[in-house]
């Protein structure tokens, strides 16, 4: 249940911003997650609705958008899409791919009012 | 308020009044990209400084619940505390008993209870430090709460991350869970002399382990029978080494910027 430390982190962000830049209300919250980054969405998900009440962003759209792994091959000098940590290079079969997408873990942008 | 990170101010949600208005304004589009555990890491960092500059070597272990971790430790203390300062931080859901069982070995030991949390976190360790007076040139173990999923994702300012892997867990471990593999830089097959009783291929676990991350040390233990401990032993005085030694450096390094801004100064005047 490390997802509600996750989703303080994001209240605490987005209250520093809507302190910083005097904004009201937050209509719609758009994150990324990376698809290595151990975040269960739906947990989060609802996490974020509890952790956010009383906030600017009470009730806010939550919009999650997964980035998938990508791993690097220093060899064939080329990316992948890659779904597990330690998939070879579907090329020359090297392994370990460099990560180079999937470890994400950003509020990207918000919708305000 | 607290001097590691000013927390215990009276927090504020902000606008909960004016939320009670109506206001209507045109939608707008805020660009944040901001990484989510930055806080973390930013006392990570803080972290890490004071342990750089003071020569503390400061290991991290996590497993699940039940892999040895506190026994193991005990007997790591025993071996060592003669030779070296040592301090252990206990992370727990509940209860005392881990800090109770490390002070029997002569060395301090604080509990942290995590409560609802499933894992300790740079901030939680930063106010540890304070009640510990740690030692230079000491070195921290800090037990992390039993769990291999949570924990990983959480960097505590430590140099050394291990991960300990009982053989009465199943080999595929690694490929379970990777996150914390994959961060560690050693990994511990504990109560190694359990072997003869069970079917645990121990060939196939590292390379699972090393496949998930092939930069990933291995070393054979078992509390009980005492094997691997020795060379345990000797990868941490080794790691303590390497962390006086960058201490030494960058203090040889202030020394040499002090003396020429002394120069500097001299010749201006």
């Amino acid at each position: 249940m490390h997802e509600m430390s996750i989703a303080t982190g994001i209240r605490d962000i987005i209250e520093d911003t809507a302190r910083s830049q005097g904004f009201r209300r937050i209509t719609e919250i758009r994150l990324e997650i990376g698809a290595f980054s151990g975040v269960e969405v739906a947990s989060l998900l609802f996490c974020l609705d509890v952790v956010l009440i009383n906030t600017c962003a009470t009730g806010a759209e939550l919009q999650v958008e997964i980035v998938p792994g990508q791993g690097h091959c220093v060899r064939c000098n080329d990316s992948f899409l890659i779904k597990e940590f330690y998939e070879e290079c579907p090329k020359c079969s090297s392994y370990p791919l460099r990560i180079i997408s999937g470890m994400e873990l950003r509020v990207k942008d918000l919708l305000i009012e | 308020m607290c001097s590691v990170c000013g927390c215990g101010h009276n927090y504020e949600h902000i606008n909960d009044h004016e939320n009670e208005h109506t206001h209507h304004h045109e939608p707008r589009l805020v660009q944040i990209e901001r990484d989510i555990l930055q806080k973390n890491s930013s006392y990570a960092a803080a972290n890490r400084r004071y342990f750089t500059e003071h020569g503390i070597l400061v290991v991290n272990l996590l497993s699940s619940p039940g892999a040895g971790k506190t026994t193991l430790l005990i007997k790591t203390i025993e071996q060592l505390k003669d030779k070296i300062p040592i301090a252990v931080i206990e992370g727990d859901q509940q209860t005392n008993r881990d800090a109770e069982r490390i002070r029997t070995t002569g060395v301090p030991a604080i509990q942290i209870n995590t409560g609802a949390g499933c894992h300790l976190d740079a901030h939680l360790v930063g106010h540890a430090l304070k009640n510990l007076n740690l030692a230079d040139d000491s070195l921290l173990f800090i037990e992390n709460v039993g769990n291999l999923i949570c924990p990983a994702g959480f960097d505590l300012g430590e140099q050394q991350r291990i991960v300990i892997l009982s053989v009465t867990e199943g080999e595929d471990k690694p490929l379970k869970y990777p996150n914390a593999f994959h961060s560690a830089q050693l990994m511990l097959l504990n109560k190694i002399d359990l072997l003869p009783y069970l079917q645990f291929d121990v060939e196939q676990c590292c390379a699972f382990a090393q496949r998930v991350n092939p930069h990933l040390e291995i070393i054979h233990t078992s509390a009980v029978s005492g094997v691997g401990l020795d060379i345990w032993s000797d990868w941490l005085i080794q790691k303590m080494d390497q962390v006086r030694i960058q201490k030494q450096n960058n203090i040889q390094a202030l020394h040499r910027k002090i003396a020429e801004l002394e120069a500097r100064l001299g010749n201006s005047m």
